[in-house]
């Protein structure tokens, strides 16, 4: 459900602004980059860490896996690098699909 | 005193730097701790090409110079200089993944700027190859301008080059001064990133990509449905091991005991020095030696699951399961390990960021049933539960076992969620990890991880396990009982016992476990080096041995009070080493002497609930 009203409103947005989605709703497999990230919304820890595993405006990222149907956490390509973060995380970092 | 130079291995994890430091100083290790922490100082000797002797020092891998755990903060605080107990290294070797440059040199970066002599080495080269990727190490080398070296520590390569380049950077280097403030070293993390990015894109000449053969075995790995399956496909296969496997080992050891302990009573008079060595010593210690097959084995197999890269895999697939009980899925290597022993497994939430986070993981450790714990299953099991079959294939003595270590998960799972929202209080942690690309386990690292387990394990059953069952049959044997009393009973330690069983009367455990209690509490399995060596002073006619204890065990306990038994085994924080080590990682009694607590209420309850339950049932 929440992919649909998601296309829905990319097609809404896509007229006036470039869309833009979060790591948590984009599609399996499609390539991107990191737009923004929500740093407030994160905890002090947890924006040091993303960080450091290379989370950046301007990375290459695609979502590789998603564990367990529903709630698990999901594996991401960020850089040259493949990283588990929580879906709560996941979507405070925001990102433009790359066409093709 | 010592003259040899200090050189730090450093780098992120997952750089390979284990291997490389395996592969630079062989065997010739040590393993010891930093004063404080428990955080494990692995340090080792080689050679320069020209003779001279190198200390190297493997630091835990980290990602940043700023710590988000204790080892972590080892690492930052030896290059620093400031670590207690170790000098400020001469030089730094710092392990990069030729195949993840853009993020392994930002760390890279922060430590060239600390001004210590570097050598970069460019390791799993190989494997960056074999992605398409083609660099140019002399670049690497001038844009970040220090040594690079390429390396393959698996297979030894650019080992020679890299000893070279050290030897160089020694001789030359000799700048033993920092940078004036190391806060100038915590450059915006983003900034850093930057020019990592543009310094990794400079040297890489050309990229093809290549689908990586990591992420097809991840697509099965971590498939919503096919990734659990396999997961626990793996773990009924390492436990299902730890029994088949340890089979004729053990007979070879039982053997070798039976011979000694027969050598040894033929040549020695009869007397106090002869009982003490065969019934004391051989009997005691080699029922607990027995087992080192099957912590050997199990241990195998955690060494594997982590140096293939799959041990993050299953973290990652059990995230979702521990987050119900306020865990992440970090916490599960550290349980993982503990089925093993909990000593290693609550060190290994050194790794695990939040505090609460890990302090919970530490207090429910000793709840997964241990290797420790199955000397005593094992022995209660074949003597008292019937060798029925339940179902074609499934017997009930395997039934029971399997029923042990559910009900070590349950109540751990319990006691999480318990905990998490009383003592351990705190927002819910996160659960960030990299993913390191799958390997072939290297033959040689498991057995140098093997042999260091191994030794452990030996030194406890020759000292803690030898010291209690030795100071056992000393009280147990003295003061000699008229004839018509039993020796268990009239002794000092028969006495003491008697004292105990009136507190555990209640629960349905009568005297000899009561007298098995005490020196459980030095180590589990020395409950049975006690009953051992309690029966063989009873009956000294007869040789110590397995078969004959769980013979002895029938007579004299009835089913309700081995239940009860079982059950307190499953809960009781018996363990002297889990409690010491957990002092340690919490630095201070309040959380070992918390652990002990809950635990001892948690055993009592359960092993006196079973066992009027099955008095109920009239088992």
């Amino acid at each position: 459900m929440a992919t649909v009203i998601d296309n829905q409103s990319q097609r809404f947005y896509a007229a006036i602004v470039p869309p833009l989605l979060s790591l948590e709703s984009l599609p399996h497999r499609q390539r991107a980059t990191v737009a923004e990230i929500a740093w407030t919304s994160l905890s002090v820890p947890e924006a040091r860490r993303l960080r450091e595993l290379g989370f950046d405006e301007g990375v290459g990222v695609e979502v590789l896996h998603r564990a367990t149907l529903g709630k698990g956490p999901i594996a991401c390509r960020i850089g040259r690098m493949t990283v588990a973060i929580r879906r709560a995380v996941a979507g405070a970092i925001h990102v433009s699909p790359v066409a093709g | 005193m010592n003259a040899a130079p200090l050189v730090a291995l450093v780098g992120n994890p997952n750089a390979g730097k284990s291997a490389l430091f395996n592969a630079l100083t062989g065997a010739r290790q040590k393993v010891g701790n930093y004063p404080g922490v428990t955080v494990e100082r692995h340090s080792g000797r080689l050679a320069l090409p020209d003779g001279r002797p190198v200390e190297l020092v493997d630091l835990p891998g980290a990602y940043s110079l700023e710590p988000s755990s204790p080892d972590e903060r080892v690492t930052r605080d030896v290059v620093t200089g400031t670590q207690d107990g170790e000098r400020l290294p001469d030089a730094l070797v710092v392990v990069v993944d030729a195949a993840n440059l853009d993020n392994h040199l930002r760390f890279t970066l922060q430590l060239i700027a600390l001004g210590l002599p570097v050598v970069v080495a460019l390791n799993m080269f190989d494997l960056a190859e074999r992605d398409g990727l083609i660099l140019d190490p002399e670049r690497l080398a001038r844009d970040l301008g220090v040594p690079v070296v390429p390396t393959v520590a698996v297979r030894r390569r650019g080992l020679d080059d890299l000893k070279a380049r050290l030897g160089d950077v020694l001789a030359h280097g000799g700048v033993k001064q920092l940078r004036p403030s190391d806060g100038s070293v915590q450059d915006d993390i983003a900034t850093l990133q930057r020019r990592a990015r543009a310094i990794a894109v400079a040297a890489t000449v050309s990229e093809t990509p290549t689908r990586r053969w990591s992420h097809m075995l991840d697509a099965v790995a971590l498939h919503p449905i096919a990734g659990p399956i396999l997961l626990f496909a793996l773990l009924f296969v390492m436990f299902q091991a730890v029994f088949a496997w340890s089979e004729a080992p053990i007979g070879w050891i039982e053997a070798g005991i039976a011979w000694l302990s027969t050598a040894v009573g033929g040549a020695l008079p009869d007397g106090f020095i002869r009982s003490l060595f065969v019934d004391g010593l051989i009997a005691g210690v080699g029922a607990v030696v027995v087992f080192l097959p099957q912590i050997l084995i199990l241990f195998t197999f955690i060494l594997v699951l982590e140096a293939s890269g799959y041990m993050v895999r299953a973290a990652f697939l059990m995230d979702r399961v521990m987050a119900q009980v306020g865990l992440s899925g970090r916490a599960f290597i550290p349980l993982l390990s503990s089925f093993a022993c909990a000593v290693p497994g609550i060190m290994a939430t050194r790794t695990i960021d939040d505090e609460k986070d890990r302090l919970t993981t530490i207090l429910i450790a000793p709840l997964m049933t241990c290797s420790a714990r199955l000397p005593v299953y094992t022995l209660v099991i074949g003597a008292l539960i019937p060798n029925t079959k339940v179902l074609p294939l499934i017997g009930l003595q395997g039934l029971v076992m399997f029923g042990l270590y559910v009900l070590g998960i349950v109540g751990a799972f319990v006691a999480a969620l318990v905990l998490r929202r009383t003592v351990t209080k705190g927002a819910s942690s996160g659960f960030m990890m990299e993913m390191p690309k799958y390997q072939w386990p290297r033959l040689g690292d498991v057995l140098i991880g093997l042999w260091s387990r191994a030794l452990i394990f030996l030194k406890r059953a020759g000292t803690t396990i030898a010291m209690t069952v030795m100071l056992l049959w000393v009280l147990a044997s003295y003061p000699v009982a008229p004839a018509e009393q039993k020796q268990s009973e009239y002794s000092i330690a028969g006495r003491i016992a008697s004292g105990i069983e009136v507190v555990v009367k209640p629960i349905g455990f009568n005297h000899d476990i009561a007298l098995a209690l005490l020196p459980a509490m030095a180590a589990r399995e020395a409950a049975v080096g006690a009953i051992a060596t309690v029966y063989a002073i009873d009956n000294p006619d007869q040789v110590a041995g397995e078969t004959k204890l769980a013979d002895r065990l029938r007579g004299r306990w009835s089913l309700p009070t081995a239940l009860a038994f079982l059950m307190w085994f499953v809960f009781a924080p018996q363990c002297i080493s889990t409690i010491a080590v957990t002092r340690r990682e919490t630095n201070g009694w309040k959380w070992p002497a918390f652990m002990v607590g809950y635990l001892f209420v948690l055993a009592y309850v359960a092993a006196g609930a079973t066992y009027w339950a099955a008095i109920g049932l009239g088992l």
